[in-house]
């Protein structure tokens, strides 16, 4: 047998050997037999110096050849089984993936505070300020500049938690306006301000009563607000808090510190206003009073009621909160009971 | 203030076809708020008229009885009855078989101890009427219809339930609704209609009422004072339509006399009161303060200590009425008076409301003469009722008013120019829309190049400025007929101060941290309110508490947050981690009014986390607290100069498992284990707090940050394991390798810390791993060895440590 037939001898059993092969260390095996310092290529190639000079450059390229498509085999081969060692390896590290998870422990903010930052990021993306102010106020501040005077019949709408005859924890966040209007510098633009915070009622403690509730009060004032603008500044609320296809609606009312003074309805958000029973049977749910800044209030800030104008409301997050998630007492939001605290973890 | 529908449509006869839950919208939409409408007769069913025709006892009571009553079918009802005054002859309410009386109750066919009833004879009440406007005389039985009543027909006509009534809630401005005449206008207004108010047929006897009496009073106390004598008046039950419309309006009938006063009052809004003139004891009135201490018995028999500030009706010498609250038991018109004084006046509001609030008597008169009443009517309502009781009673009226009237009857001019109208409510109304709105209202006006000067009549005493007609204005032509614009001014930029922006980063950092937030209240006892406190002052309390545990404002945000997890523990919720950010209030000596500091702490209880397949369970403990702590305030930019120190300051801790913590040497805070005493006392295990004054650690000074070069050259580290006494913290053991460890230590991080078996009493093994690097250069071996030795030798001679 010639050389040449011998190297595609060689071929035609390695490739079949390869082939055959099982395991990563019988291919191990086969390539040391055939490519090896003793394997039969290595000897063929031993033996070219008995050939012809001008036969031996033909059969070494021949040999090469042969090598290389017998390591590439080898390699194939031996990727092959290295895959299948992963497949089988995979397969035997599989787990249920239905065991739950790692629990991540995290915390979230109380209903109150998500209603409240809604409105802040509503109104702080008008260019409002948020202010914040004492929640043990004066007289003065919660009442008087409110246009609120000591014997005012309206004074009855609020009792009060009074700590001396003129400090008293405040009733409404409106003070903060008032003492905010007094400091503005009117010369260097409007005032936009909103204040939330705490107050406090001498109510008892019931249901739809509580002695201590949040307010979010919003103001403007300028030279040319009008109570169209109230209007659409409070529909842009309503559609915040309680969907975009919400529609408001005014009625007259009465609050000593704006005229004309209004209660303001949103379209009921669980029944789109055909009526049923969150909303009486109405179509309309009350959420907030608003209305034009009194011109005594602006004159008792020191602002020129003829010059200034503007529009004040005040709402009421607690309210919001119980119409909104459907809570039926107030009572709730101060007990914080965890499993009601932590129903309300969704952002967004 | 109720409202009858069918009063209301003889005064605004053009809305009578009007619907009234469409009438009420229109209200709702222009004026006030509607509470209710209702048809009195609506829910029930089948009540008609009955005739008793014979009765007899229950064969098996002492006091039910057996009644054949005619109700218009061809045989007679047997039906059993209870009520004490039933009586042959009398018509009488029966709810029939399958009828419905109040509440929905369905009346059937059944038998009463063995007799068979065919229905039953009501009450007012089982029909639906208050127990106050009930009249005395059916109080406690069946009620008796008129005898013209005929067997068969519906009850409802003869009672006045096919009326409906609506109730306004007024608001304080619009007193001027609280009279039927002041709605008329209101209602005349909205749907731009006429008023039509009936002549009064006043007829004067010859004799004069300045013979039988003399009026003096004071205009500072009464502006008004006027009284009319009606003579020969015969005391009774007044006539079914003034009942009717009486209870319909909520007030109980009583007698001729006062069914009428209470009538005017409904109809003017005028407060009128009848003395019976023989029992005055005088020929005079005299309206004066009363004297300090004063002794009177109003007519509901209560005896009053008056005050000076007090206003009283006397006859020149005694107390006869609270003047406009309630008047005397003594001169109280009886069935037996003959002689009424009338008295129409009005009254001081500021006293009225003083009085009333402090004797707690909101009667219909106070409430009227302290939100104001029409002071063109006074007179004219004196009159009307002089002229009502004269004809109920068969009674004379005798000539002329006495007293006098000097309040201002001329109507108010406001200045109003139609160009700031249209400023405030965004229209763009003209001079003949804003006229045509006055004229709707009653008022008049002249107007120039838009300039309106607008007669307000005294009926509308709630206008008195410019904003007032621009309310007007503005509801009569309609809240939603408005336009909807956003405010243009000039552009103002909107966010959070640095102060807000930090409490809201306090706040976000403790819920990734795992705590929720809770919101407690501010009021808590005076002992809650102490506790935890690291700042001083005095407390605030309020005068009036609502009850012992809400009398102080907090002064910590601790024992809310102790509160909370009482109240959850006792609902079997065993594992909970809150945090609380809210202000705490500390009154300085001589101040009324006290700091306010934004606190924020946290309170944990129970299972930081629960037991699970994958992961042990956590309890809380000392270093979960602080380490959240630590965590909070290194994201808030404090990473330098705090300090934790072992304090034994606060009687509410564990005395050693508190730490004080200092930022820059200032107290901000604490953490650590509640005492068990305080635990015991909310009936909770072991709970964990830290409180921490945010207002200070939003001023101390912050790391900045700066870019620091990521290592180029690689750590070399070294682990020690000390044995060392227990009195050796790991504060001393850091502080002695850091001063020790030269120039590359870059951190150090204690891994372990070990007491118990093999380690002798009294001491602990601490271990720690050293990370040392250079900025610029690989470190060799030598030079990490050199420093580790000297930071071992240090902990050797200055902590006197075996190296382990």
């Amino acid at each position: 047998m010639d050389l040449q037939a011998k190297l595609a001898e060689l071929k035609h059993n390695g490739l079949k050997e390869i082939k055959a092969a099982e395991g990563m260390d019988a291919v191990k095996k086969i390539k040391v037999s055939l490519l090896g310092k003793k394997g039969p290529i290595t000897n063929v190639l031993r033996g070219m110096k008995d050939l012809a000079p001008e036969e031996r450059p033909q059969v070494g390229k021949m040999a090469n050849i042969l090598r290389d498509e017998l390591t590439k085999a080898i390699d194939a081969k031996t990727k092959e089984l290295e895959a299948a060692l992963l497949q089988q390896k995979l397969a035997n590290e599989a787990i249920d993936v239905t065991l739950p998870g790692t629990q991540v422990t995290e915390g979230n903010p109380h209903i109150i505070t998500q209603v409240i930052t809604q409105i802040e990021e509503l109104f702080l993306g008008m260019g409002f300020q948020v202010v914040d102010g004492p929640e043990i106020e004066e007289d003065h501040y919660n009442f008087e500049m409110l246009n609120l005077p000591k014997d005012h019949p309206a004074r009855d709408m609020q009792d009060t938690f009074y700590i001396t005859p003129n400090i008293l924890m405040r009733t409404q966040t409106s003070p903060v306006q008032a003492r905010t209007m007094e400091k503005h510098d009117f010369t260097k633009g409007p005032l936009k301000m909103i204040s939330p915070g705490k107050v406090y009622r001498r109510d008892n403690d019931d249901a739809t009563h509580s002695h201590q509730f949040h307010q979010v009060e919003g103001l403007v004032i300028d030279k040319h607000i009008t109570m169209a603008d109230l209007k659409g500044t409070l529909a842009l609320v309503a559609q915040t808090v309680f969907g975009a296809e919400r529609k408001i609606r005014l009625r007259p009312s009465y609050f000593p510190f704006t005229e004309p003074s209004c209660e303001v309805d949103v379209s009921c958000f669980k029944c789109g206003g055909a009526g049923c029973a969150v909303c009486k049977q109405t179509g309309w749910i009350e959420v907030l009073g608003a209305g034009m800044v009194h011109p005594n209030v602006l004159k008792m800030a020191g602002v020129d009621p003829e010059v200034y104008g503007g529009f004040a409301f005040g709402l009421g997050p607690d309210r919001f909160a119980m119409l909104k998630y459907g809570v039926d007492d107030i009572r709730q939001f101060y007990l914080n009971d965890v499993r009601f605290l932590k129903q309300f973890a969704q952002k967004g | 203030m109720k409202v009858s529908t069918k009063w209301l449509n003889e005064y605004v006869p053009t809305i009578a076809e009007i619907e009234p839950t469409a009438l009420s919208n229109k209200i709702e939409l222009t004026a006030v708020e509607v509470d209710s409408v209702v048809r009195l007769q609506d829910g029930l069913k089948k009540i008609v008229v009955g005739h008793v025709l014979a009765m007899e006892m229950h064969p098996d009571s002492d006091h039910l009885h057996v009644c054949k009553v005619d109700v218009g079918e061809s045989e007679p009802l047997q039906i059993v009855c209870g009520a004490p005054n039933i009586a042959v002859g009398q018509k009488v309410i029966v709810a029939l078989k399958n009828s419905r009386i109040a509440g929905n109750i369905k009346i059937k066919k059944g038998k009463m101890r063995g007799v068979v009833s065919e229905g039953m004879i009501c009450s007012l009440q089982e029909i639906g009427f208050a127990d106050s406007v009930v009249p005395q005389k059916y109080a406690d039985g069946i009620y008796v219809l008129p005898t013209d009543a005929v067997p068969g027909e519906p009850v409802y006509e003869y009672l006045g339930m096919d009326d409906t009534v609506l109730d306004l809630d007024l608001t304080p401005n619009r007193a001027d609704l609280m009279s039927m005449r002041g709605v008329a206008h209101e209602v005349a207004a909205i749907y731009g209609k006429e008023v039509s108010f009936p002549a009064v047929d006043l007829h004067e006897d010859k004799e004069k009422a300045a013979d039988m009496i003399t009026v003096a009073s004071e205009d500072d106390l009464a502006p008004a004072y006027m009284m009319r004598i009606i003579k020969d008046v015969k005391v009774q039950e007044s006539p079914m339509w003034l009942q009717k419309r009486l209870w319909n309006m909520g007030i109980r009938p009583i007698n001729n006399v006062v069914d009428v006063t209470n009538y005017i009052l409904m109809d003017y809004g005028q407060p009128l009161h009848a003395f019976d003139y023989d029992q005055l004891g005088s020929q005079q009135i005299l309206v004066r303060r009363a004297n300090e201490a004063e002794k009177f018995t109003t007519l509901d028999g209560k005896e009053r200590t008056l005050h000076a500030n007090d206003i009283v009706v006397t006859n020149g010498t005694k107390p006869i009425a609270l003047a406009g609250v309630m008047g005397g038991l003594d001169s109280e018109v009886t069935a037996t008076t003959a002689t009424v004084a009338l008295e129409a006046a009005v009254f001081n509001p500021h006293m009225i409301r003083k009085t009333s609030r402090r004797e707690d008597l909101h009667t219909d008169a106070a409430v009227r003469f302290e939100r104001g009443i029409n002071v063109e009517v006074v007179a004219a309502a004196l009159d009307a009722a002089a002229a009502m009781i004269a004809q109920l009673g068969q009674g004379r009226v005798l000539a002329g008013t006495v007293g006098q009237d000097h309040t201002d009857k001329q109507p108010t001019d406001v200045e109003i120019s139609r160009q700031h109208i249209n400023d405030v409510l965004g229209t763009e109304l003209s001079d003949s829309e804003v006229g045509a709105i006055f004229e709707r209202l009653g008022f008049t006006y002249q107007v120039t190049d838009g300039n309106f000067t607008v007669a307000v009549p005294k009926r509308r005493w709630d206008i008195s400025i410019a904003a007032d007609l621009v309310e007007e204005v503005a509801r009569l032509y309609g809240y939603d007929q408005l336009p909807t614009t956003l405010p243009v001014s000039e552009a103002t930029p909107g966010h959070y101060t640095y102060e807000q922006r930090m409490i809201r980063n306090a706040n976000a950092v403790l819920e990734a941290a795992g705590l929720t937030q809770a919101v407690s209240y501010s009021l808590t006892s005076a002992e809650k309110a102490q506790r935890f406190t690291f700042d001083t002052g005095l407390t605030t309390q309020v005068q009036l508490p609502l009850n012992s545990e809400r009398t102080t404002a907090r002064m910590n945000l601790v024992s809310g947050l102790l509160d909370d997890l009482a109240y959850n523990v006792a609902r079997k919720n065993n594992d909970v981690a809150l945090y609380e950010q809210g202000r705490v209030f500390f009154r300085d000596e001589g101040q009324d009014r006290p700091r306010e500091i934004e606190h924020i702490a946290g309170a944990m209880t129970g299972l930081f986390r629960a037991n699970s397949w994958h992961a042990a369970k956590q309890p809380v403990d000392f270093y979960l607290a602080k380490g959240i702590v630590e965590h909070l305030l290194a994201k808030l930019g404090i990473k330098e100069d705090v300090v934790y120190q072992a304090s034994q300051a606060y009687p509410e801790m564990h005395p050693g498992r508190t730490a004080t913590i200092s930022v820059a040497g200032e107290l901000v805070g604490f953490v650590g284990e509640v005492h068990p005493n305080i635990t015991k006392e909310y009936r909770l295990k072991k709970t964990y707090v830290f409180e921490l004054d945010l207002d200070k650690i939003i001023a101390a000074p912050k790391s900045a940050e700066v870019y620091q070069p990521v290592p180029k050259y690689p750590a070399v580290t070294r682990d020690i394991a000390l044995l060392v006494s227990e009195e050796v913290t790991n504060a001393m053991i850091i502080d002695t390798i850091k001063r020790n460890g030269g120039a590359y230590l870059e951190s150090v991080n204690l891994f372990d810390v070990y007491q118990g078996e093999n380690i002798k009493l009294g001491f602990k093994s601490m271990a720690y791993q050293l990370t040392y690097r250079s900025q610029t250069s690989t470190l060799v071996e030598d030079e990490v060895n050199q420093a580790f030795d000297k930071v071992v030798n240090s902990l050797q001679t200055e902590l006197n440590a075996t190296i382990r």
